[in-house]
């Protein structure tokens, strides 16, 4: 039964890694050693200069700007859109009114998760397009146009949105969240599908409210998904590169006047623009580093006991 | 007293619903309906329906704005990256969820590590790597920068991590007494791979495929680096997400609207229309793709 197993086993991995060691593990390992260097990307050049990147890293005001706009993201995105997510699944799958302990989602709620999951299959050149129309800064854009409809704007100065150092960093989680919270909303939908229906039924009958049903079933219960999708958020919180650069101005994205700066906005321009790829390699390591220390931390932090049903 | 509270609350909560509802809907419609006005309309009067249909925007995105090449990129890119990290994934997870060897562990962990690093981190020697490949003899113009398989293949190796951790652990519930009554009955490891056990996974394989479809129709980041014209006579094989948003640059400043907002729905509406159809197994896919 053995017969031709080790050949069988080469034949089919050789090929996957090749082709992984070639594009992703040596890149990874060559940024390592070149962000110890002084390695300009197009000279032949290049000094080791130990850890002298990542010093310079810790004085480089543009750079620690940016550490502080993907802070901002971090903390205020994936709270937010998680929220957001988690409030219309539970409305989807329990909020709607029913005889005294029927337990069923509003109606016509098929329909909402097919619509609202709409983002998620909209690339995010489509998003970045979109909202440079959505949110134009003179009386055209969607955005615009309603608040003036409303009366909330003053048709001489139009609300500068992205171009505006005060509300770009808002402008630009609003569209980050627009994007996420149908993805998730339906990841959630499905876990909440997974509880059993009959202890809401018990909740209910025992007099909780739809509130209290939330928090002391549905949330704990949830959990785990909640915190996977924590995780995955903090990712994308702490990359933002297509969004910034398409939708704030200044050349590459980052502006007005650095106010947008992200990691890898700064990273993208070091690298490609002022041909310093050493010193861009640093800030690619002193990411990944951040990355993992937030993945495992947020992990730790939302352990919790598993509960079996 | 509580009943009227719960009533109060149940409004608010079905307005947001109707409010979130909204705001992805019109923004989305205001495009679809900003592709058929002319310039002059879209500048007066952004929120009426246009007085004659301009169905011509559309013709002058395909072809002055070049959607119609980026689509032909893309789905060209697509295809090859998609349809490889499938072949490729479930090979090499096939092989590491069934088979005991040596390094086995290893493999599979210097795989899944993959998953935990960002793009971003490999970007520039990445950069220099596809680039040297096309100084290659031969084959590197196949291979090198602006080249579709050497992009594709760049999409397969970052698509592999995520691809070889689903379906691993979905190979692994596949029963054993299948493979050992095959294997007796003198298929070899080839045919029971391609006989009997991928069809057995073809649940996780259509997870997985969606999950990489739309994982591969997102990028914006590779192509930018690596799709890029090497020379002034070279070819633009550009994807649809770099090719937008070069058309929303230069649009701008020719102030063509309506052209750009048809663009928009060429790139949109047919992988909206795909999810409609098949938004089942999307979700589906794209949930599990996730929780695993």
């Amino acid at each position: 039964m053995n017969h031709g197993k080790i050949p069988f086993i080469i034949g089919f991995l050789l090929v996957p890694i090749a082709l992984y060691a070639m594009y992703v593990v040596s890149p990874f390992v060559q940024t390592a050693y070149y962000s110890l260097t002084n390695w300009g990307g197009f000279s032949g050049t290049q000094d080791f200069v130990g850890v002298g990147n990542y010093l310079a890293l810790l004085s480089d005001g543009v750079f620690l700007n940016a550490v502080a706009h993907n802070a901002f993201f971090l903390l205020l995105m994936p709270v937010t859109t998680i929220g957001i997510a988690l409030f219309l699944a539970f409305l989807l799958n329990v909020g709607g009114h029913g005889a005294a302990a029927g337990v069923r989602g509003v109606r016509g709620s098929s329909v909402y998760k097919v619509v609202l999951f709409f983002p998620q299959v909209l690339s995010v050149a489509i998003v970045v397009v979109l909202f440079q129309s959505v949110f134009r800064t003179d009386s055209l854009g969607l955005a615009n146009a309603v608040l003036l409809r409303l009366g909330l704007i003053d048709p001489a100065h139009p609300a500068q949105w992205f171009n505006d150092p005060n509300s770009v960093l808002w402008c630009l989680l609003f569209v980050m969240v627009w994007t996420g919270v149908g993805f998730y909303l339906v990841l959630f939908s499905a876990a909440m599908r997974s509880i059993p229906r009959e202890i809401y039924e018990a909740v209910v009958l025992d007099g909780a409210g739809r509130g209290a049903a939330f928090f002391r079933i549905t949330l704990p219960l949830l959990w785990d998904t909640v915190s996977v999708a924590w995780v995955y958020l903090g990712f994308i919180a702490l990359d933002g590169f297509a969004l910034v650069t398409g939708l704030t101005p200044d050349s590459g994205g980052g502006g007005p006047n650095h106010a947008s700066e992200v990691i890898s906005i700064e990273l993208y321009r070091t690298a490609f623009g002022q041909g310093k790829f050493g010193y861009a390699c640093a800030m690619g390591v002193a990411l990944a580093v951040f990355s993992l220390l937030l993945a495992v931390v947020q992990l730790r932090i939302t352990r919790r006991e598993w509960v079996e049903f | 007293m509580a009943g009227r509270m719960s009533r109060s609350l149940n409004l608010f909560s079905h307005g947001f619903l109707l409010v979130w509802t909204a705001m992805v809907v019109l923004p989305l419609l205001w495009a679809v309906l900003s592709s058929v006005k002319s310039d002059a309309e879209i500048l007066s009067s952004p929120w009426s329906l246009p007085g004659v249909p301009h169905w011509e925007n559309f013709g002058r995105a395909w072809s002055t704005g070049h959607i119609g090449d980026f689509f032909v990129n893309t789905v060209i890119v697509l295809a090859g990256g998609v349809l490889l990290t499938m072949l490729l994934g479930s090979m090499a997870a096939y092989v590491l969820a069934r088979y005991r060897f040596p390094g086995n562990r290893i493999v599979y962990y210097v795989f899944v590590a993959g998953l935990t690093l960002p793009v971003f981190l490999a970007l520039v020697p990445l950069y220099r790597i596809v680039g040297n490949l096309g100084q290659l003899p031969g084959i590197g113009p196949y291979l090198g920068l602006n080249s579709y398989l050497g992009l594709i293949l760049v999409y397969v190796a970052y698509s592999l991590p995520f691809t070889v951790f689903f379906l691993h652990s979905f190979f692994r519930t596949l029963p054993n007494e299948v493979a050992e009554a095959a294997l007796l009955d003198g298929a070899s490891h080839g045919e029971l791979f391609l006989r009997v056990m991928l069809p057995m996974a073809r649940p996780g394989l259509l997870s997985i495929g969606i999950f990489n479809v739309i994982g591969q129709w997102n990028q914006y980041l590779l192509p930018l680096v690596l799709m890029q014209r090497q020379s002034g006579t070279d070819t633009d094989h550009s994807v649809l997400a770099q090719g937008l948003l070069n058309l929303a640059v230069s649009q701008g400043y020719k102030s063509d609207w309506s052209g750009l907002f048809a663009g928009m729905t060429l790139a949109m509406l047919p992988m909206l229309v795909v999810y409609v159809l098949f938004h089942r197994q999307v979700q589906a896919g794209l949930t599990a793709g996730t929780l695993k």
